[in-house]
C-alpha cells in the first residue's frame, strides 16, 4: 500500500464503534495522521487504545504489520512518548505509531510483547532509559544500567553534574 | 532384603545456572548470558547487557551532526562505514542535499568492502567457535587486503569515519581501482578454498545442520534482521527494498535461504560475499568523475522535524532516527542496532540445544557487543 | 654393550641393597628428564606445525629457530602466582595434576624405545598401558571437582564420558593386534613384526584397527576434534580453568605426553616399533641408536598426523561423540576382532617378503 492508501485506510477506522473514544471527545481514536512529506505514515493514538489498535494493525489482512522494527522512546519535554516503527515483511509498507504519556511520575503503557516478541528487549531498553513501565511485560528490569542506578538518563530533565556539562 | 528398582522418575534432576560471560571466549566481547542448564541442555537464556554501554544516544544530544558520525563508528565497529553512512544520509535527506554520483559510488563500494571484511572476520571467528582454529588465520590474511585498501584511502583500518555530510572526507587513493580488482580476483580464488576447509567438513555440517533453527514466523516475531532473517526466508534487504547511494544502479541478488538453521545463516553470509564481489566488479570500472564533496556549512543545522534513515550493515538493518528542533545539536537521536534485535531472536533460537550448540548458534548470529550495548 | 633383557634387569641383576635403590632412582630420573624434554619439544613442535598450517611462522625468536621458546614459557609458568579458588577443595585440587602426570609417566615406562631400551619389559605391557592411561581421567575428575567451578565440572564430566567410551574402542583395536602377535609383551610385539609390519601383515583388520586406534587415541588424548574437555569456545578452559602456573603446566604437559604415548603405541603396534623398514640399518653398528632413530621418526610422523587433525577439524558435540563411539566404532571394532581371529586361524596373512623368499 502506498502512504496515501494507508492513510485513507486507517483513518476510516475512526468511525469504528470499537475504536471510538469515551464520550468527552467527539473525534475518533486517531488524533493526527500524516505522512511527513512523503516519507512515512505517522499515526498518533491515545495510549489507552494502544493494544487494540496494534492488534488490528497486525491482524488486518490488508495491512499485515507483522514486524516491530523499532521502538523509540521520546521525551517531548512536557510528556513522554513512544514511537512504534512497524513494517510488513509481506507487503513491504511501513508505519509509525506514536503515543504520548502525560504522566511523567509514573508513566505506564501496555506491553507489546504479546503481539510482537521483538518488543521484549526494546521495552526493557525504554524502561531503563526513560522509566516508562510496561504493563504485563514478562521481565521488566534495567538492561543496560546498574540495578541501583538512580534516574532515567535519556529524559531531558536528567541531571548529572559530573557527566553532563551544560553550557 | 527387598529388591529396589530405581526408575528414571525416581532420580531428582536439578537445573542449574551457568554464567556465560562477560569474560568468555565465545561471546566475543562482554556479553553476559545467564544460562539455565539441565545437564548440558540449555533451557533458559537471559542476557545481561550494559558492560560496554556508553550512552551514545545521550552523548549525541550534546554533539553537532559532524561529531555524531564519529560516535557511530563505535557501535558495530566491523560495519563502521555503513553506520557513518546512515547518519550522513539522514542529514543529507533533512537538508535536501543531492550528492554527486561519484560520492554515491564511492560510498557503495566502501560499504561492500566493509561487508566483505566483516563477513570474513565472522567466518574466521565462527570456525574458532566450533573448534577449527585455522580458519581464523585464513580469514585474517584476506581481510588484511581490505584493511589495506581502506587504510590507503581513508587513513584508518577499522573505525574509518570516512563519510561526512555531503560526501566523503578524501578522494579515492590512486591505487584504489587496482587494489579492488586484485581483491576481487583473490577473493574469487580463496572463497572456494574456504568451502573446502570448513563448509564441506562432515563434523562441521553435523554441528550446523538443524541446529538453532529459527522459523520464519519466529524470525519475524522476534525482530531478526539481516542475514539471520534472510536465512529464515524473509526478504528484508534494505539495499533492495529502499535503495540508497548507488544500490539502484547495480545488479545483485538478495540471498535468501529457508531452512533457518545455523547452516542456512552460514550459507547466506558466504553467498553474500560473492554478491558483494559482484557489486564491486560492476562499480570498479565505472566510478564517475566529479566532486567527492558537496560544499556544506561547517556547522550543520537541521530543519525542525524528524528524519529516519536505515542502511543495510553486515549484520542487518541499522536505523538512525533524528529529531531536530532547528538547533546545532539534535533534540534526540535514536539508533536502531541490528545486534540488539538479533539478540532477541537468539533467546528463541538458542533454546533446546547443548552448550556447544548455543555457542555455534551465537556465532552464526554474528554479534558485535558494542552494537548491542550502544 | 650387551644388554640382556632391558635396562632395569641389566643394572639390577648384580646389585643389592642401597645400590639397587640408587639404580632405580637413576632410571626414574632418566625417564623424568625424557618426560620433561619430550614435553617441551612436543609443545614447540605443535606450535611450529600450527604455524605451518596457519600461514604463519610460529615461535622463532627465542633461541635458534625458536627452539628455546617453550623453555621460556615454562619459566614464565614457574614464576606465575599459584592461584587457588577460595572455596576449592584443597586436597583434591592439588592431587589432580599428580594423578594425571603420574599416569602418563607410568605409561611411558613400558614402551620399547629401542632394542632393550625399555624400563620394564613386563609380560602384560600393552595391558598395563591401557590400564594406567585411564587413571589419568581420575586426576581430571578430582581436579575439576576440587576447583569448584561449573565449567571445570562440565569439562570433567565430558572427560569421564569420553574416556570410558573410547577406552573400549582403543582396547579392541589393541586386541586385534594382540591376536596377530599372540603376546601382550611390548618387546615381543615389536619382535613379531621383524619380517613384516602388522599394518601390512594384518591387511584389512589391521587397517581398520589402525583407523579406530587413531580416532580413539585422539579422543583419549583430548585433542581436536575431541577436545570437548577443554573446548575453549564453550567452557573457557574446561577442567583446568582454575589452575595457574605449574598446576596448569602439568596438565598441559601430561596432555602432550599422552599424545606421545598414543603415537608410540600406534608405532609399536602397527609400524614395527623401533625396527627399521626392510631392515635397512640392521647391518650397521650402534643398534640401540638406530632403534631410537627409527622409533622417534615414526612417532613424530604419527604425531604430525595428530597435529594435522588438530589444526584442520572442527570440534564434535558431546552427543555426536558418543554416537560415533557406541554406534560406529564399537560395533566395527567387535566385527574386526572376529575378522582378525579368522585371519589368524586360517593363516591368511599378507607377507609378501616371505612369499618372495626374502
Amino acid at each position: 500500500m502506498t502512504n496515501q492508501e494507508l492513510i485513507t485506510y486507517i483513518t476510516a477506522w475512526n468511525d469504528d464503534a470499537q475504536f471510538s473514544l469515551p464520550a468527552e471527545t467527539d473525534s475518533g481514536i486517531i488524533s493526527a495522521i500524516d505522512d511527513l512529506s512523503g516519507t512515512i505514515v505517522n499515526v498518533e493514538i491515545p495510549p489507552t487504545h494502544l493494544t487494540e489498535f496494534m492488534k488490528r494493525l497486525q491482524s488486518d489482512p490488508e495491512l499485515q504489520f507483522d514486524y516491530l522494527f523499532d521502538m523509540i522512546g521520546m521525551d517531548w519535554g512536557k510528556e513522554l512518548g513512544i514511537l512504534y516503527y512497524l513494517k510488513s515483511t509481506v507487503l513491504h509498507h511501513k508505519i509509525v505509531v506514536r503515543i504520548k504519556i502525560e504522566d511523567r511520575e509514573n508513566p505506564e503503557v501496555d506491553t507489546m510483547e504479546n503481539i510482537w516478541k521483538a518488543a521484549h528487549l526494546q521495552e526493557r531498553e525504554i524502561f531503563d532509559l526513560f522509566g516508562i513501565r510496561f504493563k504485563g511485560h514478562s521481565n521488566l528490569k534495567r538492561i543496560f544500567l546498574r540495578k541501583d542506578f538512580k534516574g532515567y538518563p535519556l529524559r531531558k530533565d536528567y541531571e548529572d553534574d559530573y557527566m553532563i556539562i551544560r553550557k | 532384603m527387598s529388591e529396589q528398582v530405581i526408575t528414571h522418575s525416581d532420580i531428582k534432576f536439578q537445573e542449574y545456572f551457568l554464567n556465560m560471560g562477560p569474560q568468555h571466549p565465545a561471546t566475543h566481547g562482554v556479553l553476559r548470558l545467564i544460562l539455565t542448564l539441565d545437564g548440558e541442555e540449555v533451557v533458559g537464556i537471559e542476557p545481561d547487557l550494559g558492560y560496554i554501554h556508553r550512552g551514545i544516544e545521550k552523548m549525541c544530544e550534546y554533539d553537532t551532526y559532524r561529531q555524531i558520525i564519529h560516535l557511530t563508528d563505535r557501535f558495530d565497529y566491523l560495519s563502521s562505514h555503513m553506520n557513518n553512512e546512515a547518519v550522513c544520509l539522514a542529514v543529507e535527506k533533512a537538508l535536501e542535499v543531492e550528492v554527486t554520483d561519484r560520492i554515491k559510488v564511492i560510498r557503495t563500494m566502501m560499504d561492500e568492502l566493509t561487508r566483505i571484511a566483516s563477513h570474513l572476520l565472522w567466518w574466521g571467528v565462527m570456525g574458532m567457535d566450533v573448534g577449527a582454529l585455522t580458519t581464523f588465520m585464513y580469514a585474517f590474511r584476506d581481510r588484511e587486503m581490505i584493511n589495506e585498501i581502506m587504510e590507503k584511502t581513508t587513513g584508518a583500518r577499522l573505525t574509518m569515519s570516512y563519510n561526512i555530510p555531503g560526501g566523503v572526507m578524501f578522494d579515492l587513493h590512486k591505487d584504489f581501482q587496482k587494489d579492488v580488482k586484485n581483491l576481487i580476483a583473490h577473493m574469487r580464488k580463496v572463497l572456494p578454498e574456504y568451502d573446502r576447509l570448513l563448509t564441506g567438513n562432515v563434523i562441521f555440517q553435523r554441528r550446523m545442520k538443524g541446529i538453532g533453527t529459527l522459523s520464519k514466523e519466529d524470525a519475524v516475531n522476534y525482530g531478526a534482521t539481516g542475514p539471520v532473517a534472510r536465512a529464515s526466508g524473509i526478504s528484508c534487504d534494505t539495499r533492495k527494498h529502499e535503495p540508497y547511494s548507488a544500490y539502484n544502479r547495480v545488479k545483485f541478488n538478495e540471498v535468501i535461504e529457508t531452512a533457518g538453521d545455523n547452516l542456512a545463516r552460514y550459507q547466506v553470509r558466504m553467498q553474500e560475499m560473492y554478491e558483494s564481489l559482484d557489486i564491486l566488479e560492476q562499480l570498479v570500472d565505472n566510478i564517475p568523475e566529479g566532486d567527492y564533496q558537496v560544499a556544506m556549512r561547517n556547522l550543520i543545522k537541521l530543519p525542525k522535524g524528524e528524519f529516519y534513515q536505515s542502511v543495510e550493515t553486515a549484520r542487518g538493518e541499522f536505523g538512525v532516527f533524528i529529531v531536530s528542533d532547528g538547533k546545532k545539536n539534535p533534540y534526540r537521536v535514536h539508533f536502531r542496532s541490528p545486534g540488539f534485535n538479533n539478540l532477541n531472536a537468539l533467546l528463541k533460537a538458542g533454546l533446546g540445544g547443548k552448550i556447544a550448540d548455543l555457542v555455534a548458534t551465537m556465532s552464526t548470529f554474528d554479534f558485535v557487543i558494542p552494537d548491542i550495548d550502544r | 654393550m650387551i644388554l640382556t633383557q632391558n635396562i632395569f634387569e641389566y643394572w639390577t641383576q648384580n646389585t643389592e641393597g642401597w645400590l639397587y635403590v640408587l639404580v632405580l632412582a637413576l632410571i626414574a630420573a632418566l625417564y623424568l628428564t625424557f618426560f620433561a624434554v619430550a614435553g617441551l619439544l612436543l609443545v614447540l613442535m605443535e606450535r611450529r606445525v600450527a604455524g605451518f598450517f596457519q600461514l604463519r611462522l610460529g615461535p622463532n625468536r627465542v633461541g635458534p629457530g625458536g627452539s628455546l621458546q617453550t623453555i621460556a614459557d615454562a619459566l614464565k609458568l614457574v614464576s606465575k602466582e599459584i592461584f587457588m579458588p577460595k572455596f576449592a577443595d584443597k586436597l583434591l585440587y592439588k592431587a589432580g595434576y599428580y594423578f594425571v602426570i603420574i599416569a602418563s609417566l607410568l605409561g611411558l615406562s613400558v614402551i620399547p624405545f629401542s632394542a632393550h631400551f625399555q624400563a620394564f619389559d613386563i609380560n602384560v605391557g600393552i595391558f598395563f598401558i591401557t590400564a594406567v592411561s585411564s587413571v589419568g581421567v581420575l586426576g581430571i575428575l578430582i581436579g575439576a571437582w576440587g576447583s569448584r567451578n561449573k565449567y571445570s565440572l562440565i569439562g570433567a564430566m565430558r572427560s569421564g564420558l569420553q574416556m570410558i567410551s573410547y577406552e573400549l574402542s582403543a582396547g579392541f583395536a589393541v586386541i586385534t593386534i594382540v591376536l596377530l602377535a599372540g603376546t601382550l609383551q611390548m618387546s615381543e610385539i615389536v619382535e613379531a613384526q621383524r619380517d613384516t609390519w602388522f599394518i601390512i601383515k594384518g591387511h584389512i583388520p589391521a587397517l581398520i584397527a589402525f583407523m579406530i586406534f587413531m580416532i580413539s587415541g585422539t579422543a583419549e588424548s583430548n585433542r581436536v576434534p575431541f577436545d570437548l574437555v577443554e573446548a575453549e569456545a564453550e567452557l573457557g578452559a574446561g577442567f583446568h580453568t582454575e589452575y595457574s602456573g605449574m598446576g596448569f603446566a602439568y596438565f598441559f604437559l601430561a596432555e602432550f605426553e599422552n599424545m606421545f604415548i598414543i603415537a608410540a603405541l600406534a608405532v609399536t603396534l602397527f609400524f614395527g616399533g623401533w625396527l627399521a623398514p626392510f631392515g635397512i640399518t640392521d647391518a650397521l653398528p650402534g643398534q640401540v641408536f638406530w632403534g631410537l632413530f627409527w622409533f622417534f621418526l615414526k612417532v613424530l610422523i604419527v604425531i604430525f598426523v595428530f597435529m594435522w587433525f588438530r589444526w584442520t577439524f572442527p570440534r564434535l558435540r558431546i552427543d555426536q561423540l558418543l554416537v560415533l563411539e557406541w554406534k560406529y566404532l564399537l560395533p566395527i571394532g567387535l566385527v574386526n576382532i572376529v575378522l582378525a581371529a579368522l585371519i589368524v586361524w586360517q593363516g591368511w596373512l599378507f607377507e609378501p617378503l616371505k612369499w618372495l623368499g626374502l
